[in-house]
């Protein structure tokens, strides 16, 4: 490994070089003093850079203990992960059925379409449903919700909270004979405290926000997912720096991701659509460009079919590509009545 | 937020002052590099660095709410739960009251269909006393079409609300609350939106009705990336004008006919576009909203007015709150009325397709785009 390559501020880095030290193997076997008196630093400077220098040198050699690569984990330790990972429900079962029982923890999804066919509607639907109880199958847990358009109504999550409830109860008297006991004491209310509400008014507020996530969720451990409705809106508007875009747009997915696994929760990014011109025709297409397109582990878009709406799986390493139908209604994204096949395999 | 000085946000001196060398000001250019970029520009530690973008994002980070105490201050705060009454039954109980405050909603018809009585019978509303179910305050109209006719407006005011009109000088009264501005071109409008953003606080401005966007932005620009960008810094200045103030914001969009088919495709769609698009469809709605898709994701609500075989119809094409409604109306002397309050539920992308068919005139869009 490069020297160039270490987390060291520019200044130390000038000086090892200087003094002579090129390459990790010839810091290892140094001892502090040695260094902070070659190099004219401090001791505890010196300290820093060899653990580092440490840390760096790990994750090249192999280490003889048990792990072969530090923080790796063997394709065998995480099938058996995945198998225990949880998933939140959408309300339709077509829909959970292509993504593989709903949306998945320690995953990052982004759900496009155009305006007015549901996403922030599911948005919602997946703040509510997470709160499900473990003992009706759902995580119970809390919900994030990141508004950069202003779009979230109030109005429509006490909605969709009380719909969610109501399907609760009935649940209850199916499952359980002795429902007195098992009554659902929950109140749309108590819905509307475990959602965590923030409105992002800038991108650099959006980064700021991601950023802060991290220190917010470790105070608050039970939630899990974060909604960001819409990652969108504010990079496409005032951005004459494109490259500046694309390079801020994959430090915050790459952040997101992290968070998803640190916390195993889902994240969910909500896309607008934009028309591309490709092969003499236009095509609709999610927004913020190709390279964006490579930073989430799912993608699901929303579309018309004919006159019902569809969810399509446009990526993802373990879904295979299938459409499923859902429906829209006052209760929430249900699934969808007609009769019709219902999930086509693309 | 974005602009706040780091030197305000506590950090400690010593790195606050690095910042400063460096000429990193603000937070929006010290959010803007990476964590890496920060190191070489500093020149300070890994850890350091890292403690002090925390440091700076928990405090430009906006405060956190919980919805329902998010809805307790509304309810606390707000007339009729923040919604401005349309006084048209079957449209309010879709939209939960009215329109609401605090976001954008948009009218999309063909010329003629009756936008403009939709605007100045709001207009209207908001500027009614309390007592008559009004918002009390101040109106803001910017008619870049010239469409504005005070004439027209008292007559709406004087047949649906004759108890008020005839009483005398309250014509006068709720006249002189409505401010029109008739601006030529788009950076006028913008400017007078930047000064009027302040003042709608103080003003006692409840409702701010723009008709119409599109002929403010088609007509400056072509169609293209300069366009898209202008486009792009007005729509988050009007939504955050509506966030700000907490007023409801009605604007009004025109329709062109569509130049290409295929655009409402993904590309994983057009394999089977044969088989599952009715080729009727397409001839039929030859008609979309002038500015696309790009605000069409911007307006919270969009409401389409169309006429189809002879008949008005009012849509609810995208609510986060109704359901695909759509209501026949009709327009009488005292402003658009609605046949019945029922609706009829539309399924599938039907409803927002706008329809232009068995109008008694025959109008020439391009002439009509052109103006």
């Amino acid at each position: 490994m490069e020297l160039a390559r270490l987390p060291i501020s520019a200044s130390q880095r000038g000086k090892l070089i200087s003094a002579g030290y090129t390459s990790l193997s010839s810091l290892s076997s140094l001892s502090p003093s040695t260094l902070a008196q070659d190099l004219k630093i401090s001791d505890n400077e010196a300290l820093e850079i060899l653990r580092v220098v440490s840390q760096g040198s790990r994750l090249d050699k192999p280490d003889g203990s048990h792990a072969i690569v530090n923080g790796a984990q063997t394709a065998w330790d995480m099938l058996h992960e995945e198998e225990s990972l949880k998933c939140i429900t959408t309300s339709c079962v077509d829909l959970d059925d292509i993504l593989g029982g709903g949306i998945k923890c320690k995953e990052v999804t982004e759900i496009g379409g155009v305006p007015g066919i549901g996403k922030t509607q599911l948005g919602i639907q997946l703040a509510v449903n997470v709160q499900i109880p473990v003992n009706y199958g759902g995580l119970g847990g809390k919900a994030i919700y990141i508004d950069t358009e202003g779009s979230f109504m109030l109005e429509r999550s006490l909605q969709i909270a009380e719909a969610c409830i109501e399907d609760m109860s009935g649940n209850s008297d199916f499952l359980q004979k002795d429902f007195q006991s098992c009554q659902v004491k929950a109140q749309p209310k108590d819905f509307l405290q475990n959602i965590f509400y923030f409105r992002v008014c800038s991108y650099t507020e959006q980064i700021a926000m991601i950023n802060y996530l991290d220190k917010f969720i470790s105070e608050h451990k039970d939630v899990n997912v974060v909604i960001i409705d819409s990652v969108t809106f504010h990079f496409r508007q005032d951005f004459d720096d494109l490259a500046l875009r694309t390079r801020l747009l994959s430090g915050m997915a790459l952040k997101l991701m992290k968070l998803a696994k640190k916390f195993s929760l889902a994240v969910v990014l909500l896309n607008q659509v934009t028309t591309k011109h490709t092969e003499g025709s236009f095509q609709l297409t999610l927004a913020l460009g190709d390279s964006w397109s490579h930073s989430c582990t799912n993608r699901v878009i929303l579309y018309w079919n004919g006159d019902e709406r569809y969810a399509y799986i446009d990526k993802s390493p373990s879904l295979r590509s299938a459409s499923a139908p859902y429906s829209v209604t006052g209760k929430g994204i249900r699934t969808a009545t007609s009769k019709c096949k219902r999930i086509k395999i693309m | 937020m974005a602009n706040k000085l780091i030197s305000e946000m506590g950090l400690p001196t010593s790195i606050a002052n690095i910042f400063a060398a460096r000429n990193i000001t603000t937070a929006k250019e010290a959010l803007s590099l990476t964590e890496f970029e920060l190191m070489e520009l500093l020149d300070v530690g890994m850890a350091r660095v890292t403690s002090a973008v925390a440091h700076i994002s928990e405090i430009v980070s906006p405060p956190t709410q919980t919805a329902l105490s998010l809805m307790e201050q509304r309810v606390q705060n707000e007339y009729m739960a923040g919604h401005l009454p349309t006084r048209l039954k079957g449209l309010d109980e879709a939209l939960g009251g009215g329109i609401p405050f605090g976001v954008l909603t948009e009218l999309v018809g063909p010329p003629g269909i009756g936008k403009t009585q939709f605007c100045l019978k709001l207009s209207l509303l908001a500027s009614l006393p309390a007592s008559y179910g009004g918002l009390d305050g101040r109106v803001i109209y910017i008619d870049a079409e010239s469409k504005f006719s005070s004439r027209r407006m008292i007559e709406i005011g004087s047949k649906s609300f004759p108890e008020i009109f005839h009483v005398e000088g309250m014509a006068k009264e709720m006249a002189g609350r409505i401010l029109v501005l008739r601006p030529t071109s788009l950076s006028e409008f913008t400017e007078s939106l930047q000064h009027i953003k302040i003042s709608l606080l103080q003003n006692h401005v409840k409702l701010l009705v723009i008709d119409s966007m599109a002929a403010l932005v088609t007509g400056e620009y072509d169609q293209g990336p300069t366009r898209q960008h202008s486009l792009g810094w007005h729509i988050s200045f009007v939504k955050s004008v509506a966030e700000f103030s907490r007023i409801p914001i009605v604007v009004t969009n025109q329709v062109r006919s569509q130049s290409h088919d295929g655009t409402s495709q993904y590309s994983f769609q057009v394999e089977s576009r044969g088989e599952t698009v009715d080729d009727h469809t397409r001839f039929d709605s030859h008609l979309v909203a002038a500015l696309g898709i790009h605000w069409a994701h911007a307006v919270t609500i969009r409401l389409v007015l169309e006429a189809k075989a002879g008949q008005r119809f009012l849509k609810v094409a995208k609510s986060p709150i109704s359901p695909p409604l759509a209501f026949p109306f009709n327009i009488t002397p005292s402003g658009i009325s609605l046949l019945n309050d029922e609706g009829i539920e539309m399924k599938g992308p039907q409803i927002s397709t706008i329809h232009y068919q068995g109008h008694e005139d025959i109008i020439n869009f391009d002439s009509e785009r052109l103006q």
